[in-house]
């Protein structure tokens, strides 16, 4: 299945530490092209470290990085050719329009977008005249995903892209990530949420304290569990309250 | 994909520069500060320099008004002779510097002295316009003297001729004044803020992922603050040469020195800024910082009140301030019309400055 793709990221003994404590304690893993992968755990885990690093954005203390061949340590620039980012808080220009960011970001990668179909992905072509301050919390996330898209990368790095966001947002955001997958870009996601880790990724890796305590797919992990003798304090319904939620109030975008 | 093309530094450097700018032209705050207020100070300057110089001096009441004295007086322009006050009124506007002095000619009838007696009361609330008054009437008195006895010999004649060169106008020396002020706050608040703020809300590190090289972020953001200075500039020198008759002795070269002058000051004072984005830690931080280097320049630099008004050991201060130089040089520039060579001591200072300061900012400047 998705482990017969290729691989498109390795990371090898990945430290990194700080004067008064280790954050991320010589993990090692690989990302297999096309899947969507997830890193869980609590915070202070080293999840959004371990991103960072990847992202090139930190740099780390020892261990080995490659993403679609490159290395990190020789070719960052080269990464960040390849690669789209978004950050867990992150700002843009706010009193610029939709489309003057992404001019900029154009500008950025030296890449010649068609700025209304770039928009139309996330579906906020009809914002594009609109500031981003003026936007909703969801509108932001849906534009900081379109700017991951800008550059047509080959893996794009997500950091809790559905926190804060209402239960249609999130849904459709789920949708647009298995759409951008679809299209040939690995994901790779840290999230709180359970119920979307267990929704999107084909595998996830769980973190504790800067090491890894679990990494399967979602399917496997749950098995062992079970077959551990693990069982649900509560009954399983056929649905639960968000399918009512849904059902209730429709599943389109909800836009303020 | 992309790989065909080498990537260019310039053309994301650029891309951040026309993101900036377009920030900078929304931001009603950096519009005021930079081009606004040193206009609306040049409008008030501008307007006061309308007005000619006059001395309201009382007149004693029961003066007398037929001598030759009163009729010469009285055809002076500058003194403006008030007649409707009682005489403690007058006492009281004297006093209270209304008046520049208090004229009364009272005719004499005691044969041995002259027969006209004029005295000049005069206070320390209106010393200049006192002196000034008094020097006039003194002089009308000489005349009518001189006019009494025509058969005297003058041991000395004077004549006054009207200096038809380039005049020094008030709006020659504010408007060099406001553009320092400009671009000093521009420097200086503008980057200052900026970099805060864009550090703050983690604007510039979605940019860290992307190719671009870290000192070309910095340039671009320098340059768009720099085009916008340069623009505001533009504007209040052509407001001031249309509407209030600045002096651009040689026309569009002395527009241009002046253009490099100001780039080259904005280059030190945006330097002063980066330090300050170094050190504050808050926003709140940045005002304190920010005036401790904008208002000492301001004051002392020669902006509003020429630097030899100051005492001697002021001056000391003054003459250590990049501003100053900055005020000297496009003073000389626009009213002599010199090119830079000549104004070389100052640029000299300028780039003392500059260097000084981007080793300071080098050393404080953080990313994050």
């Amino acid at each position: 299945m998705k482990s017969q793709s290729p691989v498109i990221i390795s990371v090898k003994n990945l430290l990194k530490q700080y004067e008064d404590f280790t954050a991320v304690k010589g993990i090692s893993f690989e990302v297999y092209e096309g899947e969507i992968f997830g890193l869980l755990g609590p915070n202070g885990a080293g999840k959004t470290t371990t991103l960072e690093i990847l992202e090139t954005l930190r740099d780390k203390s020892g261990g080995e990085v490659t993403i679609d061949g490159l290395n990190l340590d020789k070719d960052q620039n080269g990464i960040k050719k390849i690669i789209g980012v978004q950050l867990q808080a992150a700002g843009y220009y706010p009193s610029l329009k939709l489309f003057e960011l992404l001019d900029l970001f154009g500008g950025l990668y030296n890449v010649d977008i068609d700025k209304m179909k770039m928009l139309a992905k996330v579906g906020l072509e009809d914002k594009a005249k609109n500031k981003y301050k003026d936007l909703s919390g969801g509108q932001k996330q849906r534009f900081s995903l379109c700017t991951t898209l800008i550059n047509n990368p080959r893996v794009i790095f997500l950091d809790e892209p559905t926190t804060g966001l209402d239960p249609q947002s999130r849904r459709n955001l789920w949708d647009l990530i298995r759409k951008i997958r679809d299209n040939g870009t690995t994901v790779v996601i840290t999230t709180h949420y359970m119920d979307e880790a267990e929704e999107l990724c084909d595998r996830v890796a769980v973190m504790e304290a800067g090491e890894f305590i679990a990494m399967d797919t979602p399917g496997n992990l749950i098995d062992k569990l079970v077959a551990g003798g693990f069982k649900r304090k509560k009954e399983v319904k056929q649905a639960n309250l968000e399918d009512v939620f849904l059902d209730l109030t429709g599943r389109e975008w909800r836009d303020q | 994909m992309n790989g065909s093309k080498p990537y260019s530094q310039i053309r994301a450097m650029l891309a951040v520069t026309q993101a900036s700018l377009r920030s900078i032209f929304r931001n009603p705050s950096t519009v005021a500060f930079s081009f606004a207020l040193p206009v609306f100070f040049i409008l008030v300057f501008g307007f006061i320099d309308k007005g000619t110089l006059s001395v309201s001096v009382g007149l004693a009441p029961k003066s007398d008004t037929t001598s030759a004295a009163y009729s010469i007086i009285k055809s002076i322009p500058v003194i403006k002779l008030v007649t409707d006050e009682s005489a403690p009124q007058m006492r009281e506007d004297l006093n209270r510097g209304k008046l520049g002095g208090i004229l009364s000619l009272v005719k004499s009838s005691d044969t041995s002295r002259p027969a006209l007696q004029v005295v000049f009361q005069k206070s320390k609330a209106s010393a200049e316009g006192g002196a000034v008054a008094e020097m006039i009437i003194t002089n009308a008195i000489n005349s009518a003297n001189l006019a009494a006895v025509p058969e005297l010999k003058r041991a000395v004649e004077m004549r006054t001729e009207e200096v038809t060169d380039p005049a020094f106008k008030k709006i020659d020396f504010i408007l060099p004044g406001m553009l320092g002020f400009s671009l000093l706050s521009m420097g200086v608040f503008g980057t200052a803020f900026v970099f805060l703020n864009l550090r703050n809300t983690l604007v510039i590190k979605r940019f860290f992922a992307t190719p671009i090289h870290k000192a070309y972020i910095v340039l671009g953001e320098a340059l768009s603050r720099v085009i916008f200075a340069l623009m505001s500039s533009s504007l209040i020198i052509v407001l001031g040469y249309l509407a209030f008759g600045f002096t651009l002795q040689h026309g569009v070269f002395t527009f241009i020195n002046m253009m490099v002058l100001s780039f080259v000051a904005l280059f030190v004072f945006m330097g002063m800024g980066f330090i300050i984005s170094g050190l504050a830690k808050t926003e709140s931080a940045v005002p304190p910082l920010a005036n401790m280097i904008v208002l000492p320049q301001l004051i002392l630099g020669g902006t509003f009140f020429p630097v030899s008004s100051f005492p001697a050991w002021l001056q000391v201060i003054s003459k250590a301030l990049p501003l100053t130089y900055l005020n000297e040089a496009m003073r000389r520039t626009a009213f002599e019309g010199v090119g830079l060579f000549s104004v070389w001591t100052d640029i000299l200072a300028l780039m003392i400055w500059g260097v000084v300061v981007y080793l300071l900012a080098t050393r404080l400047f953080k990313w994050e």
